[in-house]
């Protein structure tokens, strides 16, 4: 449909359409190798998944259809519940925190201070580390009684320091203070390279006009990351909507925090459809999931859609 | 007084800062206060390189630390005796090569096919018009948003049926064909004007030619980079080796630690830290080899939104 568009207006319907053939083949040669894969491996998985959640599929081969029984089931299945409630208490906290401490970075590395080039390598570091390599040294550096964190917050006088991962409140404050630390560097790369795509410009008209930094933040930088803001934030909600091995890892065995305090939406994916082999009930928790992001996606899609606007 | 000390002669002004840097400066108010500000910057970035820095020394330390040294009250941060024989240990004692040989092979393959197949890809979305390519990027990206786990079961069953469940191949067709490498690389390709191209289909270069002798050689940071994300994310992959790889000499390094640490918990923590040392070394490398074209990649390419 495009080519017949920017194709020249005089070329006669006889050429036009055979190069619109030669096209079509070409451009399918190039994309053939990896579409083969894609449709295979993500495409027919994606399409599958709502059958077999609505059906009581097990390891032993195929299940009966049993229409939405599933989700009844989920619906009033507490550790869903708590798993989904838990998914957003994480999401609400990662999210936010990621972005300001990540943007405030960017901002820090902006500016022609020394060692920053260093400290961009820096920042990527725990990005790059393997999560079971993260995971347990933060469940050591915030063991409770004999962890770097809490003596050090002894030292500066907090008599009671929490109980991080053993403790029903902590133990998900902390999981986010992990994944943040992780994540930061990544999305400080993002910000960075938005920043740099902001008209000089503007601040210099900023400046003129009298603005001062706050204002120049909150009046130029922000509207120039617009694009880069919501790319950002749509990434980081999928990826904390989805958020499975730092939390698997960090508590072996499923649930090392009390009262499943850390349990999340993926996990108990993983726990319904690989330990219990209920791959049907397990599809019904991933279709939730699907649509939590296919949702969150296009909510941001509709938003920043109508402020560029 | 920022109004007037720019009011003259603005041309000469703003042209100053382009001599050095691209970048937009902030600090460039007065004297004293810039250089507070500067002090005040500097301090910042030194508390939160301590911040991402202290955990990875604690790491490295402790994996040279004695037994009981890890945990002694107050912290030490250095070993008080250098145990070096923990890594010769480590190696012949547990199954830490053939981890490294199977994550080297999976991530190697990879990295390959997604970058080979993904560049490929990119090409027909960005150079060629035709029929429906619209509507197919969406699709595909639209499963950028979708995530793994919420389809793993079905995607599990079609490869135990194949009979591909504990085989390195699983994770190898797994992961070598994801969307977001397309997408990036497409991104990419749209910045590289079209004269390029013109001009080589004027010389009698076919399109494959194009993309591999034009395009290719053009895109060496967005190349880096998405090379060095999925080299990254498949080393570092737990879950999908979680499920797929039952038998101890298939598994990857992370699989690996995981069950070393499960198992030794009561024994001797630096012997764990050795283990994590060893799973982190090789992808610094990489890192640090490929990092310059990595975030010139990243700051140039689709990322950017």
């Amino acid at each position: 449909m495009t080519s017949a568009v920017t194709d020249p207006v005089r070329t006669p319907m006889r050429r036009r359409s055979k190069l619109a053939v030669r096209n079509t083949l070409l451009g399918w040669s190039f994309i053939l190798p990896n579409f083969l894969g894609f449709a295979i491996i993500t495409l027919v998985p994606v399409v599958t998944l709502f059958y077999i959640a609505l059906t009581d599929f097990n390891v032993f081969g195929k299940g009966d259809f049993i229409g939405v029984g599933n989700f009844v089931k989920l619906v009033s299945d507490p550790l869903f519940q708590r798993s989904l409630l838990n998914t957003f208490y994480y999401s609400a906290m990662h999210v936010p925190l990621t972005i300001v401490v990540s943007l405030g970075l960017a901002l820090l590395l902006n500016t022609k201070l020394r060692g920053v080039s260093f400290f961009r390598t820096a920042a990527f570091f725990p990005y790059i580390t393997s999560i079971v390599a993260i995971a347990l040294v933060w469940n050591l550096l915030f063991s409770p009684d004999a962890g770097p964190i809490n003596e050090v917050l002894r030292f500066l006088g907090v008599a009671n320091p929490p109980g991080w991962l053993t403790s029903q409140d902590w133990a998900m404050p902390a999981v986010v203070i992990i994944s943040t630390w992780r994540d930061m560097g990544f999305y400080m790369i993002l910000f960075l390279a938005g920043l740099q795509a902001v008209p000089r410009e503007l601040y210099e008209a900023a400046r003129v006009d009298g603005a001062n930094v706050v204002q120049r933040f909150w009046n130029v930088t922000l509207p120039g990351l617009r694009p880069t803001m919501f790319l950002v934030t749509v990434l980081l909600t999928i990826a904390s909507f989805k958020v499975f091995d730092l939390i698997i890892v960090l508590s072996p065995g499923g649930n090392a925090a009390p009262n499943q305090a850390t349990v999340v939406l993926s996990q108990f994916i993983y726990q319904k459809g690989f330990v219990e082999s209920k791959f049907g009930y397990a599809s019904a928790g991933a279709v939730v999931l699907f649509f939590l992001c296919i949702v969150a996606t296009i909510i941001q899609f509709l938003i920043n859609k109508r402020r560029s606007a | 007084m920022v109004v007037t000390q720019l009011g003259g002669t603005p041309p000469v002004k703003s042209r100053r800062p382009l001599v050095g840097d691209r970048r937009p400066r902030t600090d460039r108010d007065s004297g004293g206060f810039a250089r507070a500000r500067r002090i005040v910057g500097s301090a910042l970035l030194i508390v939160f390189a301590l911040a991402l820095l202290v955990p990875f020394f604690w790491m490295v330390a402790s994996s040279l630390k004695g037994p009981n040294e890890v945990f002694s009250i107050p912290v030490r941060w250095l070993p008080e005796t250098w145990h070096w024989e923990h890594y010769v240990e480590l190696w012949t004692d547990t199954g830490m090569a053939t981890w490294l040989r199977n994550t080297i092979i999976l991530s190697t393959v990879v990295t390959f096919l997604q970058v080979l197949t993904g560049s490929f890809a990119a090409y027909g979305f960005a150079k060629v018009r035709f029929p429906g390519r619209d509507v197919l990027f969406l699709v595909y990206l639209g499963t950028i948003a979708v995530p793994w786990q919420s389809y793993m079961i079905p995607q599990y069953i079609m490869l135990a049926q194949a009979k591909l469940t504990n085989t390195l191949l699983a994770l190898i067709v797994l992961q070598a064909f994801g969307a977001f490498g397309v997408f990036l690389m497409k991104q990419f390709f749209e910045t590289i004007p079209e004269e390029l191209s013109e001009a080589a289909r004027i010389d009698g270069l076919s399109e494959y030619s194009i993309w591999a002798r034009i395009m290719l050689p053009l895109s060496v940071p967005a190349l880096a980079a998405l090379a060095l994300l999925t080299f990254v994310n498949t080393w570092n992959d737990y879950l999908g080796p979680l499920l797929y790889l039952r038998s101890k000499e298939n598994w990857t390094v992370q699989l690996g630690l995981k069950n070393f640490i499960a198992n030794n918990i009561t024994a001797d923590y630096s012997m764990l830290f050795t283990g994590l040392t060893i799973s982190v070394i090789p992808i610094a490398v990489v890192f640090l080899l490929g990092q310059r074209f990595f975030i010139e990649g990243i700051a140039t390419s689709g990322l950017k939104g």
